[in-house]
């Protein structure tokens, strides 16, 4: 099992407020490894941190042993590591396909005159930007909706294009944000569902945030568990529920009680 | 493109080469010459407004290139004696470094912010016209020439301005053919990737960097192509006047070349040059009300904004975004 991503000691301090501190660990290939923590624990930061859209303060990221921190984003989604949002985040006056064909940037290989003056190359890479998106719209099961506007969709199929959207860069780990936010329960399980597959055949490596506890009980190979910007466990699931630090940290909370 | 299309564009082609200068040679009113050539003009520093509209971004700024373009193409001419058909892509390449150093920092801002900055670029572009030496101050450049002969290869291919009977058809035919060169590329760059990726950052940029586009240069290259438009435009308007002052393009220009697109429609190709005609004619038929030209004018703006939000070409599309 190797490791392809490596957090090390990564600290986030804004003004004199530490969101993220000294935080250390390591996602291996191919595994789903779920952030959680109380409201503030530093989980977005976090993420912030990995993709590059904010500065470390200190401590490294590592993608396959090489620094992606303090990078730009586009820079980091270059080398692979890819941020999806939540389902506000997509391209609103564009259809599905369209969103997902844009999306495939990265693996673009003529210039941007090139495709101005329609060279060779560039439209070899049209031909295969749209094949491409045929296939993430019949994975994930979008073909009703394929052309219809990202702006008149429900919150299912967004939080699905969004999924896609991240597919589309083709990614070789892939950071979730809340994807099971607002979800009633068939529809986490279908989601919970589709992340698996992303893993099992696209041979993602997935890394999450979020909050509903049951799914991500379901859901993970492993659980690191933040709270006020530190780390305080890492586990599986089952050591997960009966670590005392953590039982301590939601008690009181908000937070859905932990637990199947 | 299907076949409506093609034969859209020639049927617009047709009216552009052949029915409008036969129509004003019937009437008689060779003035529509004038007008028209100025409308081709304005209508090509709009589509870079256009082109930055694009990106998500609210230009006012455009006239301060199309003065700096204006004035390169005056020095070249009569300091250096270059041909006008010589300074003219000058115009636009110095609009470019000029739009790329101006882009770098002031990209970064958005919304009314950037507009703004862009609003105040015509202001600073027109007093640095009037401090410099080599613009000549309030003076202005006058007597500029006449577009001289284009040959390539001993083939002439523009005769010299001057030598023609009517200059007046000469420039009309020089700005149209302008305009359609303009167009053409706008509309190749909205439909080929460079527009997808446009439109990306236009509705957000965050997903934008996320999915791997280099924000900051695609803001670059977008702001430049505009700037370029404004400078090509700058410069053959001059050619027309002969003449060139600080006041050639002011604020008012800037914020018209702006209003042509919010008229015409951001979301069609074509906005810009309806707007501009639009605008234009308008302003121009409103003269014999008098004194209450402003006021019509102006009420009939606000009113066409709000009954039609996306643009006048919102009309006839059929589909809905």
């Amino acid at each position: 099992m190797t490791k392809i991503l490596e957090v090390s000691n990564v600290t986030k301090r804004f003004g004199g407020l530490t969101a993220v501190n000294d935080v250390s660990f390591s996602v291996t290939r191919g595994e789903i490894l779920s952030v959680i923590g109380p409201n503030g624990a530093g989980k977005s930061t976090l993420f912030k941190l990995i993709s590059s859209f904010l500065p470390t303060t200190s401590g490294e990221v590592r993608l396959e042993g090489e620094l992606i921190n303090n990078l730009a984003p586009h820079i980091v989604a270059r080398r692979g590591v890819v941020r999806t949002f939540q389902e506000t985040t997509i391209f609103r006056s564009m259809t599905v396909r369209e969103n997902i064909i844009v999306s495939h940037h990265l693996r673009s290989r003529a210039s941007l005159w090139g495709f101005f003056i329609g060279s060779e190359i560039a439209r070899t890479d049209e031909k295969e930007f749209g094949e491409s998106a045929d296939n993430i719209i019949e994975f994930l099961g979008l073909q009703a909706i394929r052309d219809e506007f990202a702006s008149t969709l429900p919150q299912g199929h967004l939080r699905a294009l969004g999924m896609a959207i991240g597919l589309a860069t083709n990614p070789k780990v892939l950071l979730l944000d809340e994807p099971f936010a607002g979800m009633n329960h068939d529809e986490t399980m279908n989601m919970v569902d589709l992340v698996r597959r992303l893993r099992d055949e696209r041979g993602v490596t997935v890394l999450l945030v979020e909050h509903d506890m049951p799914a991500v009980m379901k859901i993970s190979d492993r659980i690191v568990v933040l709270n006020f910007g530190e780390k305080i466990a890492e586990g599986t699931p089952l050591e997960i529920q009966n670590n005392e630090r953590v039982i301590e940290a939601y008690l009181g909370s908000e937070d859905a009680a932990i637990g199947m | 493109m299907n076949k409506t299309k093609i034969a859209g564009v020639a049927a617009f082609l047709l009216v552009l080469y052949a029915v409008v200068p036969w129509g004003i040679a019937a009437s008689g009113r060779t003035d529509f010459f004038y007008t028209l050539t100025s409308v081709a003009l304005l209508s090509i520093a709009s589509a870079g407004v256009w082109l930055t509209f694009y990106i998500g971004r609210i230009n006012i700024g455009q006239g301060a290139y199309a003065l700096a373009g204006g004035y390169v193409s005056a020095v070249l001419i009569t300091q250096y004696g270059l041909s006008f058909w010589l300074t003219l892509p000058l115009a636009g390449l110095f609009c470019v470094l000029l739009a790329v150093l101006i882009g770098l920092p002031i990209l970064r801002l958005r919304g009314v912010y950037f507009a703004m900055v862009t609003l105040v670029l015509t202001e600073v572009m027109r007093l640095t016209a009037l401090a410099l030496p080599i613009t000549q101050g309030a003076k202005g450049i006058t007597s500029i020439p006449l577009p001289g002969e284009l040959s390539l290869f001993g083939i002439t291919l523009i005769p010299d301005f001057a030598s023609l009977e009517n200059p007046k058809i000469g420039f009309y035919w020089m700005a149209v053919t302008f305009m359609v060169i303009a167009y053409a590329v706008l509309w190749r760059i909205v439909n080929s990737r460079l527009g997808h990726l446009c439109r990306s950052l236009q509705q957000n940029e965050e997903l934008a960097s996320s999915i791997g586009v280099n924000t900051a240069y695609l803001r670059v290259v977008a702001y430049s192509i505009s700037s370029f438009f404004g400078g090509i435009a700058g410069a053959s308007f001059i050619a027309i006047s002969q003449s060139i002052y600080p006041s050639s393009f002011q604020v008012n220009d800037s914020v018209n070349f702006m209003l042509n697109c919010f008229l015409g429609g951001l979301g069609y190709v074509l906005g810009p040059m309806l707007g501009t005609l639009m605008l234009y004619f308008g302003w121009d038929l409103l003269f014999t009300t008098g004194k209450y030209q402003l006021l019509i004018y102006a009420s009939l703006l606000i009113a066409l904004m709000l009954a039609l939000p996306n643009g006048v070409l919102s009309l006839f599309d059929k589909k809905k975004a």
